[in-house]
């Protein structure tokens, strides 16, 4: 039994992960994709359109790729968490279903007059398409949200008498007070990874002296965005998650932070490993009473520790929450240092030339895709031992007729696939990269 | 208002087979009827805006079963893992084979992601029906409302079947003629030329294949389990769906026969429309019957949710719904007529 629950989470785990490094970019260069329109209709700069109609090749695959590994994700649910279903279906299968009634109908159908339509439609229409695609994407995100902030932080259901949960107010749902944040604090983490994604390419151009007019538009504009975003992502959105957590999931709080021992005062810890077996962390680096203020306003408060909560009531794995909090929140602090600094040659009109920062911006993509997942393992791992918080408990949700043998095939399925697949795809990316903007056009 | 949502869920699965379904069909003819890089990217271009949306419905429909109806979601997809698995892989297959040909200009390169789209395709019909197949011969509920089945046991149909047995690899096979010549009249529409001439020729072949495994299908399936004819008899207002059939059937014999490419189109999707809806019709209050015990067998009733859930549901369903219908309605209007090649697009 251990091992089907094992192998349940890890085919979710995994599949979800690789799934969600294609939305985030999605999601991201879409409302680039927006800027670089608006700019090309304000400016009369033909530059603006040739850069959307580059980035709109790569968007293409990219959304793709991220379409055919999302479908087993709304599967899943029922192949490999019936239970689940079952229990909580009645209200999660709404936000699940909207997704697919309002968002992906909305943004599939503009993707392709976007794809298909410029010529067609004139420049007018083509920018339209290309605000209902950026629209129909972030709907997505926001459904996707709302069930998942459902599952933190259950709210408008009420228990039937087969003990299984059904909707009882829908705007209660739609509004469940955890989505603020935490859909401000992942869609300003999707403008991230394609910040820098954008930023990393124009400075590849910049530095190998080829498509350089471009390189400096798309490092402009990945800069300037990447370093907005960055910033929202501390505050206020990421304090606002933060502050969810201690006053709703205070297990999970500590855990995150490594708060072995409840404290007044409590410090925020920088680095350190945590030991379960000693209860301790080792080499800290820690500011003091700084979690008491970021979390109550006042330096003396008491923040609880995880010895204040039963065993069976704490994340299951406090380590990897630990680390996925701390590398998340590392990688963002560093983010904000390197666009900060990228930003203020910009002002002293000087970036384009100078190479140790552009060699950074362009070193720098992979690490936000690494922040995002490290991010949501920290609320998947941080809902622990809870599959819906309080109400249902991980173990319980699993589909109990799917032996452990046929979810350890299909997670090597999985595997195989998505492997082929994200080689298929950086094999596309710098091909198009290498093409460069007005050549990749003259494809045919 | 479980009625309601019984019919909500087989109108967008109907929807889904009609419209995925001549992308499956274009993908299933793809390498019959284009035989070079232009031939095949006319059979591309022709899906290429639309199989996406198209694709749409499946989650929509996926997505509005699990909200209305969570024990028939969840049951039928633990029970039907493996299958589902593969059709998710399949999917991908299909996916991908279509977004990512024309993204490198090597003849292998293309010939590799044709061949995916077009196996794709086949595939997904014949699973796609099996799947029909299964729901219409029944699963081995147990008392919980859950079961599992293997890919196959003896291909036998009673009593521990599998996914594959020889009813759902016959419906398997249905489908994939039905979908072959829906697609056909599809590319008859949108394409000239030896695309178009080719798809003619396999519509005017495949719809006798067609009415051969309905009628086949039909009779086994009656065989099987009786009690699909019932509902026919208590409510003889019914058999507008079988007649929808069979007058999309001779509307896909006869607008093919006078070249009327886009009737026949509406044949086809009428035909499917029809047969799905008779199923469906056949089949009601059960959603997926036991072949263990009859009072194992999951209905409307012991599946669904409350009903403030499925009030509420319908409300924002129908808003949705309509938004989708303009979009659809917008997006085949702007790429209406004959393809045509161009730097845009695949």
């Amino acid at each position: 039994m251990e091992d089907a629950l094992l192998l349940h989470r890890l085919q979710f785990a995994f599949t979800v992960s690789f799934h969600y490094l294609f939305p985030q970019l999605t999601m991201g260069l879409a409302l680039l994709i927006v800027i670089m329109k608006w700019l090309a209709f304000r400016t009369g700069n033909e530059l603006y359109n040739n850069s959307a109609r580059f980035w709109a090749k790569i968007f293409a695959f990219n959304f793709a790729i991220g379409v055919v590994t999302g479908i087993p994700m709304e599967f899943q649910f029922g192949t490999n968490w019936a239970r689940f279903s079952v229990f909580a279906g009645g209200v999660i299968g709404q936000t699940l279903a909207m997704e697919g009634v309002f968002a992906f109908f909305l943004e599939s159908s503009f993707l392709g007059l976007f794809l298909f339509g410029e010529k067609k439609l004139g420049q007018r229409l083509h920018f339209f398409t290309s605000v209902m695609v950026f629209i129909g994407s972030w709907l997505s995100g926001y459904f996707i949200v709302a069930t998942n902030a459902w599952m933190q932080h259950p709210v408008a259901y009420e228990v039937g008498a087969n003990g299984n949960l059904s909707l009882s107010s829908f705007w209660g749902l739609l509004f469940n007070p955890w989505i603020g944040w935490q859909y401000t604090h992942n869609m300003i983490g999707a403008v991230v990874t394609s910040s820098f994604v954008v930023a990393a390419i124009g400075a590849f151009y910049l530095l190998v002296h080829k498509h350089e007019e471009y390189g400096k538009v798309f490092v402009r504009i990945g800069v300037l965005a990447g370093v907005v975003a960055s910033i929202l992502m501390v505050f206020p959105t990421g304090d606002g998650q933060g502050k969810n957590i201690a006053f709703n999931q205070p297990p999970t709080l500590a855990a995150m932070e490594g708060l072995f021992e409840s404290k007044e005062g409590a410090p925020l810890v920088l680095i350190g490993q945590p030991d379960m077996e000693k209860k301790r962390l080792d080499n800290p680096l820690q500011v003091p009473r700084m979690l008491s203020f970021l979390t109550y306003y006042r330096w003396g408060a008491e923040v609880k520790g995880l010895d204040a909560f039963p065993e069976k009531d704490r994340p299951t794995n406090i380590p990897l929450l630990y680390y996925s909090y701390h590398i998340m929140v590392g990688l963002g602090t560093m983010f904000i240092a390197l666009l900060l600094a990228a930003t203020y040659f910009l002002w002293k009109k000087k970036l384009y030339i100078t190479r140790p920062i552009l060699w950074m911006l362009m070193l720098a993509f992979p690490f936000p895709y690494i922040a995002n997942t490290a991010g949501w393992m920290t609320a998947e791992l941080g809902r622990q031992p809870w599959l819906v918080y309080a109400l249902m408990r991980t173990p319980d949700g699993t589909s109990t007729m799917v032996s452990a043998g046929n979810t350890l095939f299909t997670l090597l399925g999985f595997g195989g696939m998505y492997f082929l697949v994200g080689v298929l795809f950086l094999f596309l990316v710098a091909k198009t990269v290498n093409q460069g903007p007005v050549a990749a056009l003259k494809d045919h | 208002m479980e009625i309601l949502w019984f019919c909500v869920v087989a109108f967008m699965l109907a929807m889904y087979t009609i419209l995925d379904g001549f992308d499956l069909g274009a993908g299933i003819l793809h390498l019959f009827v284009a035989k070079n890089d232009d031939e095949r990217r006319i059979v591309l271009n022709a899906i290429g805006p639309v199989w996406d949306g198209n694709e749409v419905w499946l989650l929509a429909a996926g997505g509005t079963l699990y909200f209305a109806f969570p024990l028939l979601y969840a049951s039928s997809f633990s029970g039907f893992y493996l299958p589902l698995m593969i059709v998710l892989w399949l999917l991908m297959l299909r996916g991908l084979g279509i977004e990512l040909r024309h993204h490198l200009n090597h003849p292998m390169w293309k010939t590799f992601w044709d061949a995916l789209f077009a196996v794709g395709s086949i595939l997904l019909a014949v699973f796609l029906g099996a799947a029909l197949g299964n729901v219409a011969r029944g699963v081995p509920l147990d008392d919980h409302g859950y079961f599992f089945a293997p890919l196959w046991t003896s291909f036998t149909v009673q009593p521990e079947a599998g996914i594959l047995d020889w009813f759902t690899v016959m419906m398997g096979g249905l489908a994939l003629l039905t979908l072959a010549n829906h697609g056909a009249n599809y590319l008859a529409m949108k394409a000239d030329g030896l695309v178009q001439q080719r798809s003619r020729k396999i519509a005017s072949f495949t719809v006798w294949g067609v009415l051969l495994f309905a009628v086949a299908t039909l009779a086994a399936a009656s065989s099987i389990r009786p009690e699909i004819w019932n509902n026919y008899v208590v409510h003889p207002w019914g058999n507008i769906f079988p007649l929808l059939g069979v007058l999309g059937l001779a509307g896909m014999v006869y607008y093919n026969r006078t070249a009327q490419d886009v009737r026949a189109f509406i044949s086809s999707s009428t035909f499917i429309g029809g047969m799905l809806a008779s199923t469906a019709f056949g089949l009601f209050p059960n959603v997926l019957p036991a072949s263990t015990n009859p009072k194992y067998s999951l209905t409307v009733y012991n599946t669904s949710t409350q009903g403030y859930g499925l009030s509420v549901g319908i409300v924002w369903w129908v808003i949705g719904i309509v938004l989708a219908l303009g979009y659809f309605t917008y997006l085949f209007y702007s790429f209406r007529g004959k393809v045509k090649l161009h730097a845009e697009g695949y």
